[in-house]
């Protein structure tokens, strides 16, 4: 009998890390950012999330079994400048009463080398969805993963400034995301 | 007297005149641009705008430059003659007023559009280099401080407009003509 209680809790022992590694996958939103690249007449302008969270079951090493989902709050917006940051909640840009939220769901993860992969997934935002293809390279110092990655989007896909601002020789049409994530409980690549 | 070497280089007046309808333009542009709504009106004229403002730079630098190179005629001896001292001196003082403005506003312009997060990116294509950091603070003084150098500048434009029609008008000494086109009378 003990010996069966101590070889079970062996055996629990032995399964927790992979159990833990998965279910306690954590993002540190103080070191994450997301941030975003539109034009102007030519003239990049950038702007980032304050609020964003995920839910990650990620093992580099069974790339196939992964699930990355990520929201991001629509009305934490910002482009450092006032006057802006109080056009983009409306209709026109990220209609932030109606659609409060942006969503991303891994669909396919594709590990490429030791530290690059290829997260396929269905990008949600303003209520309207489109296939995007993220590659994301990861770094681990210690008990830390950092995931960085940049990816190009259209803002006309999401109805993004629709209307008057739908002429892309204004606001251009291309829109470049930024990120860089710091993970917890990642296991080694 | 030949009335030729009286004149203005041709290179100063063309900079004079072409730099004078700038900044008429330049000003009533900015006047009207800052209180219009968030639309593509505004996001337009505000680019033009900056867009001008760095060809305002750029002309006023060859400007000086050509001016140093080149100094402009002295005052006839008799117009200075009828002046007051303190008509002497202002006339020397507005003109490097002027000159100090003329680099003074647009710098402060592009510095504003840097705080505020917005490169210059001239006529669309040509990005220049911000000289002060993305910082809300420092956009907040930028933009007065654009706003009262411009008023500045417009203030001591219409004393340099003022003095010279008086001159033109009152005096009938044939200054203005030194920066015309037309016909030489001195």
């Amino acid at each position: 009998m003990r010996s069966f209680v101590l070889s079970a809790t062996l055996l629990a022992a032995s399964f927790a890390p992979l159990a833990v590694s998965v279910s306690a996958q954590q993002l540190l939103p103080a070191q994450s950012e997301i941030g975003f690249v539109s034009r102007q007449m030519g003239a990049p302008v950038s702007g980032r999330f304050k609020t964003f969270d995920a839910k990650l079951a990620f093992d580099p090493a069974k790339p196939a079994a992964a699930n990355i989902a990520f929201s991001v709050d629509m009305g934490s917006a910002t482009l450092g400048d006032r006057e802006t940051d109080a056009e983009l909640p409306k209709p026109v840009w990220f209609a932030v009463a109606q659609f409060p939220k942006a969503n991303f769901q891994s669909t396919a993860v594709k590990r490429l080398d030791a530290t690059r992969f290829e997260v396929a997934g269905k990008l949600t935002i303003k209520g309207l969805s489109s296939e995007v293809l993220i590659p994301v390279t990861l770094a681990q110092t210690g008990a830390q993963t950092v995931a960085t990655g940049s990816f190009p989007i259209k803002r006309l896909t999401f109805r993004i400034g629709d209307q008057e601002w739908s002429d892309t020789s204004m606001v251009a049409d291309a829109v470049q995301v930024n990120f860089r994530f710091t993970l917890t409980g990642v296991p080694k690549l | 007297m030949n009335p030729v070497a009286v004149r203005y280089h041709l290179l100063a007046r063309v900079l004079h005149a072409l730099l004078g309808l700038l900044l008429v333009g330049m000003f009533a542009v900015g006047l009207y641009m800052a209180d219009l709504p968030f639309s593509p009106l505004r996001l337009k004229l505000y680019n033009w705008h900056k867009w001008a403002g760095v060809v305002v730079l750029t002309l006023s630098l060859v400007r000086l430059l050509w001016r140093l190179a080149s100094p402009p005629p002295a005052l006839p001896i008799g117009v200075l003659g009828t002046m007051p001292l303190w008509q002497r001196r202002a006339h020397g003082v507005a003109h490097v007023g002027l000159y100090l403005l003329f680099f003074l506003v647009p710098l402060l312009g592009w510095a504003y559009s840097s705080a505020s997060g917005f490169q210059l990116v001239v006529f669309g294509v040509w990005p220049l280099p911000d000289w002060v950091p993305v910082n809300e603070t420092l956009a907040g003084l930028l933009k007065p401080a654009h706003r009262y150098a411009a008023y500045a500048l417009a203030g001591l434009v219409l004393v340099h407009v003022s003095a010279a029609l008086k001159h033109h008008f009152v005096d009938r000494d044939g200054l203005l003509s030194r920066m015309g086109f037309g016909r030489v009378r001195a």
